[in-house]
């Protein structure tokens, strides 16, 4: 019978604690975000009165925006593992507008949607539905955002450098996350749902 | 080879700074972020609700005990029936499974504390003060006049009758947001005990060689990932209903009520196997210790755990056959629910196979152990006959479906719960609990637990309707349920007896030393009560019970595991 021992000088590796937290923590918030994409899939179609899908105008610029916002912050990420601190501060800032400026688009979007189409969430099931879905991922988009400008402000007073690659590295899993989700919010309401 | 070490820690004099004044000891627990002391909290903030929802309990059966009884007032009574589930489930159950992990997790597996302790303090609080929440609304929330004010909805609050329309004033809204808050809380300790048992352990210890109870935690906090969050979402839709003048469960908008039943079932029945996980992690413990012999069956125990996390995914419209399901949807909740029995099943005979031939010592938590065994094969088994889709339309929201998951959440996990007391309590306070107690606590819980819950089949197969307020004295019910009212108290004078002594050996019992139960896992190697930094130096282990290969240095585990 043969024996494997374990040494203590073996090399002993074990995942990291923060992705392995952000990972859970967007497995956990997919669980949120599929009983929402449920619902409005299943309520397509089931209002009794009002405004239909018919009405929205498919988001074609935003979502080019917070997409392309997923490849600036990882160009920032291996920036930042490189030491290029100057590079990594205009990344993120630009990360930061891309993600600014698919709110403000989301803005836009729903005051056409109350105040011309005059849908809101008391209108119908598509009102609830929509509003309550896409208003579920802006939240996410602004907690994202939250989190980078906490970055953003330790980066301007010169306390970021390669030391926090790692931790940065996970808060823009997060930002990954919020931009993939966005692909299914994306194809279920302006696609499938329209 | 000189790294075959456990370090027991020298003396405690540094370890254990002096108390100071009484406000600084509060203080301390306020403020602490040790794994060690917020598990503590926990357990003690759950039992506490124990308490609190054990008289609730005790409130319903002595109304329930005559026919025509007017101990409480119907609306009163609707309270009492939610606010024992809701707090059993959510303020006892999830809080204690997460107190023992957050305990014990850390030391299992030789780290010094969680992955987050800052997280983990804030994931207390959080869930802390949901259940205080929950229980402001008595006094905060205000219902119909003269109706009280804690929420009456049931714990599993169907649509439409927490609409605005038939539920006015703000105990649906308590009862909501004090899930959503302890919701969150649970979140970030699943997250935090999942990174802690990936990220945090010891040298050499592999997964394959962590001891089963952390096993068990880690895939119940996988689960509560999935689980606890679609109910929050519901929730969430369930406040935009009630505030946004959403139409989510309207049906008169075109929403369903199926809708937050399916939504509220798909967190529901994973749930019950969040908790019962937890209770079959303290048995993997409890059994093999008190049978002298290493737990049979080490990898088929984690894949009938793995298995049991899917499988439960996959089987929550078992509560819904009575709702107009297809026949396709029927008999798929059917099969997906009869499999769950084959990984269950694969557990009990591990646990009987651990028990074959060992030398059985029944200690308190032994007893306890054993006495889950019986019961929760009994509970599977009704579990088998409620399955079936034509049973199930009979006996549907009857007595003997409050029987069976009574069977579940009392039979084996409040007994495991015990079990787990009376075993690490030495390990968090230095002191044994007293056995003499400990006997009498569970042969008066067992007496009590079987009066109450076997006659509850029975009066459930006669065709008492669950959640009734009281009945007519012509239907036959009149005797058992004096029979279940008198188990009952039965139970609550073994819970008062364990109350008792938890508080009393704190002061007077025998001291445990290290290691009082001759145990293998790495938490016993450690001082009791264990040092804020648990380990003076990092242990390296080479199998699964790393204390036995230290206490038998001619004849380690490590030469025998692959």
């Amino acid at each position: 019978m043969s024996t494997i021992p374990i040494f203590a000088d073996e090399s002993w590796r074990l995942p990291s604690r923060g992705r392995v937290g952000m990972l859970s923590l967007i497995v956990g918030e997919s669980g949120i975000f599929t009983i929402f994409v449920v619902a409005y899939i299943y309520y397509i179609g089931r209002s009794t009165t009002g405004p239909t899908p018919r009405i929205l105008e498919v988001p074609i610029f935003n979502t080019v925006c917070l997409l392309s916002s997923s490849l600036t912050i990882w160009l920032a990420e291996r920036a930042i593992e490189h030491s290029f601190v100057r590079r990594f501060a205009a990344l993120w800032a630009l990360t930061m507008a891309l993600g600014i400026e698919f709110l403000a688009g989301t803005a836009i979007e729903w005051r056409t949607l109350i105040f011309e189409d005059h849908l809101t969430v008391r209108t119908n099931l598509f009102g609830t539905t929509f509003y309550s879905l896409v208003g579920l991922h802006a939240t996410h988009v602004i907690v994202g955002l939250i989190g980078l400008s906490l970055v953003m402000i330790f980066t301007l007073l010169g306390r970021v450098n390669r030391a926090h690659a790692e931790r940065i590295q996970v808060l823009a899993l997060y930002w990954h996350f919020v931009d993939a989700v966005w692909v299914v919010v994306f194809t279920v309401v302006y696609i499938v749902g329209r | 080879m000189a790294d075959q070490t456990l370090p027991i820690s020298g003396p405690l004099g540094e370890a254990y700074p002096s108390r100071g004044t009484w406000l600084e000891w509060l203080h301390s627990w306020v403020v602490t972020v040790d794994h060690k002391k917020l598990g503590i909290l926990y357990v003690v903030y759950a039992i506490f609700f124990l308490l609190v929802a054990g008289g609730e309990a005790m409130a319903i059966r002595i109304q329930l005990a005559f026919p025509h009884n007017h101990f409480v007032s119907p609306e009163v009574y609707n309270e009492l029936f939610t606010m024992h589930g809701t707090t059993m489930v959510f303020l006892v159950g999830m809080p204690i499974l997460f107190g023992f992990a957050n305990y014990l997790v850390p030391l299992m597996i030789g780290a010094r504390d969680m992955a987050f302790p800052r997280l983990n303090a804030f994931s207390f609080w959080l869930t802390a003060f949901g259940g205080l929440m929950l229980y402001f609304s008595i006094i905060g929330g205000f219902g119909l006049y003269g109706m009280g004010s804690a929420p009456d909805i049931g714990w599993f609050a169907y649509a439409p009758l927490t609409a605005k329309a038939f539920t006015p004033g703000h105990n649906t809204d308590y009862w909501a947001l004090a899930l959503i808050v302890s919701g969150f809380g649970t979140l970030g300790t699943a997250i935090n005990i999942i990174a802690t048992t990936l990220s945090m352990r010891c040298k050499g210890m592999t997964l394959m060689r962590m001891p089963l109870f952390v096993w068990l935690m880690l895939v119940v906090s996988a689960m509560t990932l999935v689980t606890i969050t679609p109910l929050t979402a519901a929730q969430v839709m369930l406040l935009i209903d009630r505030y946004l003048g959403g139409h989510f469960f309207d049906a008169q908008a075109g929403g369903s009520p199926i809708v937050w039943i399916h939504f509220f079932w798909i967190f529901g029945h994973p749930e019950v196997y969040i908790l019962v996980l937890p209770a079959f992690a303290i048995a993997n413990e409890v059994i093999p210790v008190f049978s002298r012999k290493a737990v049979f069956g080490y990898p088929a125990m984690v894949a009938a755990s793995v298995g049991i996390a899917f499988v439960s995914m996959t089987v929550w419209a078992h509560h819904m056959f009575t709702v107009g399901m297809t026949s396709v949807g029927n008999t798929f909740f059917v099969l997906s629910t009869m499999i769950v029995g084959i990984p269950t099943g694969i557990k009990i005979f591990n646990w009987l196979a651990t028990m074959w031939g060992g030398r059985i010592h029944f200690a308190t938590p032994m007893l306890f152990a054993t006495g889950f065994l019986f019961q929760f094969l009994i509970a599977g088994l009704t579990g088998i006959m409620l399955s079936v889709a034509p049973w199930d339309w009979q006996l549907h929201n009857s007595y003997f479906v409050i029987a069976h998951f009574h069977y579940v959440l009392v039979g084996a996990i409040v007994f495991n719960i015990f079990a787990a007391i009376y075993y690490w309590y030495p390990k968090a306070t230095g002191r044994m609990l007293s056995e003499t107690l400990g006997k009498w606590h569970f042969w008066l819980f067992l007496i009590g637990f079987h009066i109450t819950f076997d006659t509850m089949h029975f009066v459930g197969l006669l065709g008492m309707p669950r959640s009734i307020y009281t009945y007519e004295p012509d239907r036959g019910w009149n005797t058992l349920n004096l029979i279940i009212s008198i188990g009952g108290f039965i139970q609550a004078i073994a819970v008062l007896i364990f109350a008792w002594n938890l508080i009393h050996s704190y002061f007077r019992g025998k001291e445990a030393g290290n290691d009082p139960w001759d145990a293998w896992t790495l938490e016993w190697a450690t001082p009791s009560p264990p040092p804020a930094y648990n380990f003076a130096t990092d242990p390296v282990v080479r199998s699964r019970r790393p204390l036995w290969d230290l206490k038998h240095p001619k004849d380690p585990d490590w030469k025998y595991e692959r």
